[in-house]
C-alpha cells in the first residue's frame, strides 16, 4: 500500500468527496492558499472559489453560515484553523448545530463537518495548543472523531461528510507530517468501532490521538520487562464503541485511558465511569488516567515538554495499575 | 366604492386578516398561558404584526425566513399551520416540533420558516447560510432574517453584516426595533440611535421604516428582496415599532413610562391600518368587513386552541428519539 503522510490523506478524501457531491462547500480562513498546514491546498483551482471559500476571521458567524447552509441543501465543511478558536463558534455549534435537529422534531437535518487541529507542538503556547475534545462529549447531538493515522483520517472525514449530523473532526498536528499506510480506494470508515491496534494480555491502555503512537512506543518498551498491554484506539468519542473496550478490560482487567488533555474532566474520566459501572468486577484494580496537568499549556519548550503527557507516562501508569491486586496484596 | 381594485382590495384585506390572525393567536396564547395551559418562557410580538406581514407578504414559497425569540409572528406571516404552531406552543406531540422545540425554537421547514431561536442574534448568522444556499442554487431565494434592536450590540450580527455585504448574499436583515432590549431602553446600550448606522457602515443599503405601517415594511421589502433577487446583494431594513406587552409573559414591564404606553396605542398596527383601509374606502365607514374578519379569525383561533390542548402529550420515548439524524 501506498504510504500518505495525514495532512495528505486529508487532502486526498476532501478532493475525493468534492468531485463526488457538488453540495459540499469549504469555508474557512485562507483555505483557497491551503490554510497554515496545506490540508486545502490545490482545492479551489479544482473546485472553483464558490466552493473553496475564503472567510473573514469572524468564527461564530461563519459557523452559523455553515449551519444554515446545511439546513437547506448544502454540507458544508468548517476548517476551524485551531481547536482554541472554537470558542468563538461555541453558540452556533452548541446551541444551534448540534440542537436543530431534536428541537425541529426531525425537521432539520445538520449535514456540517467541523475540521479543526489542535494539541501540543513547536512551543505555540496556550492559545493554539489545546486539546478540548471532553467539552463536545458533554453536548446531544454532536459527533466527535479524532483519527490517530493517516488512513483513518482519511476513511473517517469520508464519513464524517457524509454524515447528516455535525461533525467535529479533530486533528492533531503533530500527527500532521507522519506517514502511514493509506489505499488505492479509502473507504469510509464506520463510526463507533475502535480499532486494536496492539493485541495485549496485561493491561488494557484506551489512547486517544496523538496517544495512539505513544502507548505502541510504551508498549514496545513495557514487552522488554515482559508486560503485555493491548492498545485500543476509539477513533470516534461520541459514538465511543464501549463494547470493544470492555471486551477488552474483562480479558486484562486492568485499564489506562490516555488522551493529551487536561486529565480533569477529561474523556478519560467518562471512559473510567462507563466502564465501572458495567465491569466494576472485572477490574483488577481502579482504572488510570493519562493525561496533562492542570495548568494552561505553557510555551517555553521546557514547560511545554514537562505538560505533554507522553510514553514515559503511559510506562509509568501500566506499571502502577500492575501494582495493584483485589485483596490488597502486590500483584 | 372601492380603492384601485378588486384584486388590490382583496390584497390589502388579506394583509389585515393576517395581522388579524396572529393578533389572535397570540393574545389566546396569552390566555392560555395565564390559566396555566401552556408553559415555558413566551416573547409576543403583540402590536408589533405591521413588520413580519408587511415583510412576509411579497415572499414566495420558497423564500427562506429566519425568526428572533418573538417569532410567533414571523411563523405565522409566513404561512406557518396555526394550528400545528399552537400544539408547539402547548408542548403537544402533533405541535411542529413534536413538542421539543416550544416557542423559542419553532420550525415550519414546509413553508420557509427555518427557524426561531432562543439565543438573541443566534439567528442572523443561520440566515447567512440560507442566502449562501440561496445564491449557490441559482433560483433566486431570497432570506428573511428578523431580529430585535437587542441584537444589534452582539458580535454575531456585526460580523454578519461583513460577511452579507462581502458575498452580496440575497439577504433581508430586519431589525424590527421596539426601543427595549429586554428591560432597558436602547439608548442605555448603545450611543448609536438608529440602527441603520451598522448598516451603512459595512456598506449595505438600509432604510428606517414606520414598523407599524404594514404596507411601509412591505414597500422596503419589496425592494429589498427585487435588489436581493437580482443579485445585488443584503439590504438593512430597521422597522421602528412598540412592544405594549413585557419582554415575556408575566413581565410586568414597571420600566416603562405609562404614557408611552398611550402614545403607541395610536400607532397599532391594525387599529392603523384598519383606518387607512376606511380612508382609502376599502372598508366601509362602520369597519363592518373588519369586524368580520376579527370574528372570524378569532373563531378559528379558539377551534386551534381546543384542536391543540386536545393533541396527545408527546411518548415518553421520544425524549431521546431525534437526537442524532440517521
Amino acid at each position: 500500500m501506498p504510504e500518505l503522510r495525514y495532512i495528505d490523506a486529508i487532502r486526498r478524501a476532501l478532493q475525493e468527496e468534492m468531485e463526488n457531491d457538488e453540495s459540499i462547500v469549504i469555508l474557512g480562513e485562507d483555505v483557497t492558499l491551503g490554510g497554515p498546514f496545506g490540508a486545502t491546498t490545490g482545492l479551489a483551482d479544482k473546485f472553483g472559489v464558490t466552493r473553496v471559500r475564503n472567510t473573514p476571521i469572524s468564527e461564530g458567524a461563519v459557523m452559523g453560515m455553515a449551519v444554515g447552509a446545511s439546513l437547506v441543501g448544502l454540507r458544508p465543511i468548517v476548517e476551524i484553523m485551531f481547536v482554541d478558536f472554537i470558542t468563538l463558534a461555541m453558540d452556533q455549534l452548541v446551541n444551534h448545530a448540534a440542537k436543530l435537529h431534536y428541537m425541529s422534531g426531525g425537521q432539520l437535518r445538520v449535514p456540517l463537518t467541523v475540521r479543526v487541529q489542535g494539541g501540543i507542538s513547536g512551543g505555540y503556547g496556550a492559545h493554539h495548543s489545546q486539546s478540548l475534545e471532553a467539552w463536545f462529549l458533554h453536548v446531544p447531538g454532536l459527533k466527535v472523531v479524532a483519527p490517530a493515522t493517516a488512513s483513518d483520517a482519511a476513511g473517517l472525514l469520508k464519513s464524517a461528510i457524509r454524515d447528516d449530523n455535525p461533525v467535529l473532526f479533530l486533528e492533531h498536528r503533530a500527527l500532521y507530517w507522519t506517514g502511514g499506510e493509506v489505499g488505492e480506494v479509502i473507504e469510509p470508515i464506520i463510526f463507533g468501532r475502535a480499532a486494536i491496534r496492539r493485541a495485549g494480555t496485561d493491561a488494557t491502555v484506551v489512547a486517544v490521538s496523538r496517544m495512539v503512537p505513544a502507548a505502541l512506543e510504551a508498549a514496545e518498551r513495557l514487552e522488554e520487562s515482559g508486560t503485555s498491554i493491548e492498545v485500543i484506539d476509539p477513533r470516534t468519542l461520541a459514538p465511543l464503541d464501549l463494547d470493544t473496550i470492555l471486551e477488552s478490560v474483562r480479558r486484562t482487567g486492568r485499564l489506562v485511558v490516555a488522551h493529551e488533555a487536561v486529565t480533569v474532566g477529561g474523556i478519560g474520566g467518562e471512559i473510567a465511569a462507563q466502564v465501572q459501572e458495567v465491569a466494576f468486577a472485572d477490574l483488577t484494580g481502579p482504572v488510570l488516567r493519562v493525561g496533562a496537568p492542570f495548568a494552561p499549556v505553557a510555551s517555553s519548550p521546557v514547560l511545554e515538554k514537562l505538560f505533554a503527557p507522553g510514553v514515559d507516562a503511559i510506562v509509568d501508569a501500566v506499571q502502577r495499575s500492575l501494582a495493584f491486586s483485589r485483596d490488597g496484596a502486590p500483584a | 366604492m372601492t380603492s384601485i381594485g378588486a384584486a388590490e382590495d382583496r390584497a390589502l384585506l388579506d394583509l389585515l386578516e393576517r395581522m388579524w390572525l396572529i393578533r389572535a393567536f397570540e393574545e389566546k396564547v396569552s390566555d392560555l398561558y395565564a390559566r396555566g395551559h401552556i408553559s415555558g418562557l413566551l416573547h409576543l410580538g403583540i402590536g408589533q404584526e405591521g413588520s413580519a406581514v408587511g415583510a412576509c407578504s411579497i415572499l414566495r414559497d420558497d423564500d427562506y425566513v429566519l425568526g428572533s425569540h418573538r417569532a410567533h409572528a414571523h411563523a405565522l406571516a409566513k404561512g406557518a399551520d396555526p394550528e400545528r404552531l399552537m400544539a408547539e406552543l402547548a408542548g403537544r406531540s402533533t405541535g411542529y416540533c413534536a413538542g421539543k422545540g416550544g416557542s423559542m425554537h419553532l420550525v415550519a421547514l414546509e413553508c420557509g420558516f427555518v427557524t426561531a431561536t432562543g439565543v438573541v442574534a443566534g439567528s442572523i448568522p443561520l440566515g447567512l447560510g440560507t442566502a449562501l444556499a440561496g445564491q449557490q442554487a441559482g433560483m433566486g431565494q431570497v432570506t428573511v432574517v428578523f431580529f430585535g434592536d437587542g441584537a444589534g450590540q452582539a458580535g454575531p450580527f456585526h460580523e454578519s453584516l461583513n460577511l452579507a455585504s462581502l458575498w452580496k448574499l440575497p439577504l433581508v436583515f430586519l431589525c424590527e426595533n421596539n426601543g427595549y432590549a429586554e428591560f432597558t431602553p436602547l439608548s442605555a446600550h448603545t450611543n448609536i440611535e438608529r440602527l441603520t448606522h451598522y448598516a451603512d457602515t459595512y456598506q449595505i443599503p438600509s432604510t428606517t421604516v414606520e414598523g407599524n405601517d404594514v404596507l411601509a415594511v412591505q414597500a422596503a421589502t419589496e425592494q429589498a428582496v427585487e435588489l436581493a433577487r437580482s443579485g445585488g446583494g443584503p439590504s438593512f431594513i430597521e422597522a421602528l415599532t412598540h412592544r405594549p406587552r413585557g419582554h415575556y409573559e408575566g413581565d410586568q414591564a414597571k420600566y416603562r413610562e405609562l404614557s408611552e404606553r398611550e402614545e403607541w396605542k395610536e400607532k397599532d398596527p391594525i387599529a392603523r391600518f384598519e383606518m387607512y383601509l376606511e380612508q382609502q374606502n376599502v372598508l366601509s365607514e362602520d369597519a363592518s368587513e373588519a369586524r368580520t374578519i376579527e370574528a372570524d379569525v378569532r373563531q378559528r383561533i379558539e377551534a386551534v386552541a381546543e384542536a391543540a390542548l386536545d393533541a396527545p402529550w408527546p411518548a415518553p420515548e421520544s425524549l431521546t428519539s431525534q437526537v442524532l439524524a440517521s
